[in-house]
């Protein structure tokens, strides 16, 4: 088997085990191409029909081809959308510049799936993270525990041998899963490039500058490129030297931001 | 275009520069993006240390505070033929079960030894531990050389120690390579420093190795769900070895039933086939089978059974009392299972015999042991089949130990 078709194999295998162990599970997109990579492999996993449903967490500041991209996606694959947003902090003018990032974030990302979480009655989540995003990603297991707080006991995870996940959790907690944590960045383009993913168009470039990853406007700037399809990019991405997160403010608050945040129970 | 890639794991005791070698692979290979680099000397200056590369890895707040590796770690760097996942493993002795996270996870090994200081415990434990976890191609990198003068009698005399403890992994494709991972000899480039040593460097050595294949047995599949679809239910699983094509027959285990494969199945494509390691669906003939059932061909069908011959390495703090209830995890077959019998009980580092007939089984000790699961199981030995013959046990929630299949009466 050829590596992308063992990769999407591996990751497939995961979506199928959070599925047959938990009921009550839910998946995270955040419009982004790796969650949306990962809805493809849903639909593969489960023959077109995804049997959970798939929560957008709006922070009410995402870009408007973000919005456009999923409203036309929930429809055409038939998901079983829910928005979560966290309605208080949104109306109370919560935003990057009126505290910390760290404050922002974990106010309308991880507060609003908090919120979601506990009216859902979840018992797992699905997350499209990738060990080569972010050193902290990169010391994650494949099925994660959270306490009730959401908080990560990342100095004390569970043993995770071969493929034999992390079994049903204790009342009050709930599983991050990670489907995609074994690819790279460059992967997941392939695989984009190979499967004909549609992807968001912010992706692409437009006067020199593309996004490499997707989040909130005041919080992510474009990166010089002139990839403007998905063969530029993977072409691009062969021979780059600039971090895939480069444009993506919260990291760069802190040396530890990134770690913080995920103890809180950030994505 | 598809590049190749191997995922390897660096063990060994505490301090003895596992870290320090990763940074030094990514830094000689220019896998270091220039802004990775420079966050790496604006922590180290903050921490008032030199240039520190083992922080590509040591991520987490208090590993970077304390110099330590806490939990294992994975990362990716790429050779001109081809990519790596390296896959970092600590080296204290309470992290054990992260390094063995990370072991179970990897298809090569790098050993790091420090020349100076020589074989210690973690060192011997995890060498044997890799042995039991059926790695079979390792490096082991005798570092920190220029600390004993690049001395050949040094590096002789530290591999010959190894050795006794390698005895059930070493093979053609083991290297015993010295060199300095903080200074770079004999990393990614040959050291003027140790003209007495001819064999590879580290990256010489990793790129002879060969990625796992799925193997090409006889054709298993494990059962992860039914999922009903117009009408059908199809079968939905990843093949562990082999290959099944529509109008193949097959036998349902534990039942025994015999069925028919009525066709092979993927979401917007007609595969014919299905292939090792694809994680796919069929749909078969008569038999309903559930999650856990396994489907095989009918030459040469294991037996379904509840007495499994086993070794396990005991991870958890509370150690295992005899009889005791525990699940028993393989591939996606859970069922209540106990220890019938401790025939051995060893140490992991030393693999001295603690106990015969024991009745318990303490923190990173290892065992050669009988379970009796509460229902019929399908298991193969791990030297024949590694994804049957591999196995968890839970307590309640929580994974407490890891085991192989050894030898199974006919």
């Amino acid at each position: 088997m050829d590596r992308l078709s063992a990769q999407e194999s591996k990751s497939i295998y995961i979506i199928r085990e959070a599925y047959a162990r938990f009921p009550k599970l839910a998946i995270l997109w955040s419009i982004g191409k790796d969650s949306t990579t990962m809805l493809w492999m849903c639909r593969k996993a489960f023959y077109g029909e995804i049997p959970f449903p798939v929560i957008h967490i709006d922070t009410g500041y995402k870009f408007p081809e973000m919005y456009e991209f999923r409203d036309r996606y929930a429809k055409e694959w038939g998901l079983n959308l829910i928005i979560g947003r966290n309605e208080e902090a949104i109306a109370g003018g919560m935003g990057p510049t009126v505290g910390t990032k760290l404050t922002c974030c974990t106010e309308l990302k991880t507060n609003a799936l908090k919120q979601l979480l506990a009216g859902m009655d979840l018992q797992a989540i699905i997350l499209g993270i990738r060990r080569d995003e972010h050193g902290i990603r990169a010391k994650e297991r494949y099925f994660s525990p959270r306490d009730e707080q959401f908080q990560w006991d990342y100095k004390n995870q569970p043993p995770e041998l071969w493929d034999q996940y992390k079994s049903t959790s204790e009342d009050g907690t709930h599983l991050r899963i990670h489907p995609l944590l074994h690819m790279t960045e460059l992967e997941i383009w392939e695989y984009v490039q190979r499967e004909r993913i549609p992807i968001s168009p912010l992706y692409f470039a437009r006067n020199g500058k593309r996004f490499r990853s997707l989040g909130c406007v005041p919080c992510c700037a474009p990166v010089d490129s002139t990839a403007a399809t998905v063969d530029d990019i993977v072409t691009e991405l062969r021979t780059t030297k600039v971090a895939e997160r480069s444009g993506r403010a919260q990291d760069k608050e802190d040396a530890y931001t990134m770690q913080k945040l995920r103890a809180l129970g950030y994505m | 275009m598809n590049r190749e890639s191997l995922r390897i794991v660096i063990v060994g005791h505490v301090d003895h520069g596992k870290s320090t070698l990763i940074g030094r692979l990514f830094y000689d290979t220019g896998s270091l993006p220039p802004e990775k680099m420079r966050e790496i000397e604006r922590i180290s200056e903050d921490l008032g240390h030199d240039t520190e590369l083992a922080f590509l890895m040591d991520h987490l707040q208090e590993e970077r505070d304390q110099g330590i590796t806490i939990d294992t770690a994975q990362t990716f760097f790429k050779t001109a033929t081809r990519d790596y996942v390296i896959i970092d493993a600590p080296g204290h002795r309470q992290f054990l079960k992260n390094m063995i996270t990370g072991a179970s996870q990897a298809e090569a090994a790098l050993l790091v030894v420090d020349a100076e200081e020589g074989v210690r415990e973690q060192t011997r434990r995890h060498a044997y531990l890799l042995s039991l976890l059926g790695l079979r191609q390792l490096v082991v990198a005798v570092n920190k050389m220029d600390t004993v003068e690049f001395s050949e009698s040094r590096f002789r005399e530290v591999t010959e120690e190894l050795a006794a403890f390698l005895s059930g992994i070493a093979s053609a494709s083991t290297y015993m390579v010295p060199i300095s991972a903080r200074r770079g000899d004999n990393v990614a480039r040959r050291s003027q420093d140790l003209p007495w040593y001819e064999g590879p460097t580290i990256l010489e050595a990793l790129d002879r190795f060969q990625p796992v294949e799925p193997q090409l047995r006889p054709f298993r599949f494990p059962v992860q769900g039914i999922y009903p679809r117009d009408g059908t239910e199809i079968v939905a699983g990843r093949v562990e070895s082999g290959m099944v094509r529509s109008g193949d027959e097959l036998l349902v285990l534990p039942s025994g039933v015999r069925t028919t494969v009525t066709g092979v199945h993927e979401f917007l494509a007609t595969p014919t086939v299905l292939e090792p390691g694809q994680s796919g669906g069929i749909t078969v003939s008569i038999a309903k089978p559930a999650r856990g059932d396994m489907l095989v061909a009918l030459e040469n069908p294991p037996t379904a059974r509840t007495s499994i011959p086993a070794t396990v390495f005991w991870m958890s703090r509370q150690p295992l009392s005899l009889t005791e209830p525990l699940t028993f995890r393989c591939t996606t077959q859970e069922v209540p299972c106990r220890v019938a019998r401790i025939r051995r009980r060893l140490d992991s580092s030393t693999l001295t015999v603690i106990d015969e007939d024991a009745d318990t089984l303490a923190d990173t000790e290892v065992a050669e042991l009988e379970l009796e699961t509460g229902r019929p199981v399908v298991v193969e030995e791990h030297a024949f089949l590694p994804e049957l013959g591999r196995f968890v046990l839970e307590r309640g929630y929580d994974v407490v130990a890891g085991g192989i299949v050894t030898s199974l009466p006919a």
